[in-house]
């Protein structure tokens, strides 16, 4: 989860909020970020299944889509289907690359009169280069370090952000709206990266340490950092880019073809639709399968996975240890016929050969919110 | 009985024959929430500054050291049931593993608490 780098890291608007409350700072992504406050991964991780958690997630790319045409603009550069996504309505996609390879997951939100996108911290300069380049005509407004984003995810989210704002309690899962919290303008999307129900806020970078100490003010909100947000996403099945997904893994392969509607599978239209045709016609090679290791020992990125004979047969990509599962967990890409579940596996850990299954994702149920 | 500490976090307490290894309570508050610990098997030949058991947080895996030569005489069985032992009482009841002393004399070339003490401080 490392992200190296020479240069002076960037910090986010919640920075001096950060180091208040203790938090241990990590340098991700080019930012100076939280991977963990005094509570603990642990802990932490365990209060957002339980309760509510307050993540920053500034470093996030926020972008808005403005121009003529901009939804038939955009569907060029990803699978989504953006032409029937109503206004004030979200929906996951990705960019692809030619060979269908994936460069970016991102959200893209129908705002009326512009698309919203929200990218990953690490690929937002070439995500915003990609489209510059690919939307011509298309006004590409990166919103960059002036504006924060929160998210508050957990059971008690909408009971803790409806005591400022009645209306977000019946808020569809996957829509956003305006608001006005405490006076501060707010957007407010009924999304998140937890497997729970929540809140993704989006405040003027001035403000955003106002509205994160009014929800931390509340008793069931505790501020969680990255530590938490990865274990908590791992046991979601949420992918991860740059590790779970990448230039070199396909929507089929990486089981995101749900996230690809039945026209624009006929259609196509986007880099790599004829590699995700093929692929979704023939099958893939590989898929992304979740791995639940049967002893105690986490496997960790880049472990080697082996199947009944020893054969190699792919590679871990997320692992360690799920809190909320009270057991180690994993993702990884396995050969097509190695992905069924309850296939066994073998994971080399530390050059011993761990016995393992393929499991269903997710590892802990999903609970968003679906009214 | 004395205590010494490695550069890499471990402490080793020895009493009459046999030495006690754990991690210090500064290297348990660095790794956070301890979920896994491999103890090396009775028996085991450890080497100075090679693996000799593995403790894993949430996020990461570390390997825990052997401070000195010598040979295992027992794993503590008890942080492997319950890793949590490492955060509690990491100088105490989560320990690792007692071991032999090869060379006692290397000893002599740790850290006692008040070196380990100054060095932790410039660790911050």
């Amino acid at each position: 989860m490392s992200s190296e780098t020479d240069s002076p890291l960037l910090v986010t608007p919640l920075n001096a909020l950060h180091r208040e409350l203790g938090a241990k700072m990590v340098p991700f992504a080019g930012y100076d970020m939280p991977v963990q406050y005094p509570l603990g991964v642990l802990k932490e991780h365990l209060h957002t299944r339980e309760q509510a958690g307050l993540f920053d997630v500034s470093h996030m790319g926020q972008v808005i889509l403005h121009g003529d045409g901009v939804v038939d603009a955009l569907e060029k550069l990803v699978p989504g289907e953006l032409k029937a996504l109503k206004e004030g309505r979200i929906r996951y996609s990705f960019f692809t690359n030619d060979q269908g390879g994936i460069l970016d997951d991102l959200m893209i939100a129908n705002r009326g009169d512009h698309l919203f996108l929200v990218v990953n911290a690490a690929c937002k300069v070439p995500d915003i280069a990609h489209l510059t380049a690919g939307l011509p005509g298309i006004e590409v407004e990166y919103l960059g370090d002036d504006r924060g984003l929160l998210a508050l995810q957990g059971p008690v989210a909408a009971t803790v952000l409806a005591r400022f704002l009645p209306e977000v309690a019946t808020m569809p899962f996957m829509s956003m709206v305006n608001a006005s919290l405490k006076g501060i303008p707010v957007t407010i999307a009924r999304s998140g990266y937890t497997g729970e129900d929540g809140y993704e806020i989006g405040i003027d970078a001035d403000r955003t340490e106002d509205v994160a100490r009014l929800l931390l003010a509340e008793p069931e909100v505790a501020a969680i950092g990255l530590g938490a947000r990865d274990s908590l996403r791992l046991e979601a099945g949420l992918c991860l880019y740059g590790h779970d997904i990448d230039t070199t893994t396909t929507p089929v392969e990486a089981g995101l073809t749900w996230a690809i509607s039945k026209r624009r599978r006929e259609e196509g239209g986007y880099p790599g639709d004829a590699v995700v045709r093929r692929q979704l016609a023939e099958g893939a090679a590989r898929y992304r399968v979740g791995i639940q290791p049967e002893g105690r020992a986490p496997a960790r990125e880049h472990t080697e996975i082996q199947d009944a004979n020893g054969q190699t047969v792919g590679e871990v990509t997320s692992g360690g240890f799920g809190p909320s599962a009270n057991a180690p967990v994993a993702m990884g890409y396995v050969t097509a016929g190695n992905a069924a579940a309850g296939t066994p596996l073998s994971l080399i850990v530390r050059g011993k050969a761990l016995p393992a299954k393929v499991a269903t994702l997710p590892f802990v149920p999903q609970r968003y919110y679906r009214g | 009985m004395t205590i010494r500490f490695t550069e890499d976090h471990e402490w080793i307490s020895l009493d009459g024959d046999v030495a006690t290894v754990g991690i210090t309570t500064f290297a348990q508050s660095q790794l956070g929430d301890v979920v896994f610990v491999e103890v090396p098997e009775a028996g085991r030949a450890l080497t100075k500054g090679k693996d000799a058991a593995v403790v894993e947080s949430v996020k990461a895996a570390s390997e825990v050291f052997a401070p000195v030569d010598g040979t295992v005489v027992e794993g503590n069985q008890a942080v492997v049931e319950d890793p949590s032992l490492v955060n509690s009482d990491p100088q105490g009841a989560g320990w690792f593993f007692k071991m032999t002393l090869a060379n006692p004399a290397q000893l002599d070339g740790l850290m006692d608490q008040a070196a380990y003490d100054a060095f932790v401080e410039g660790q911050h």
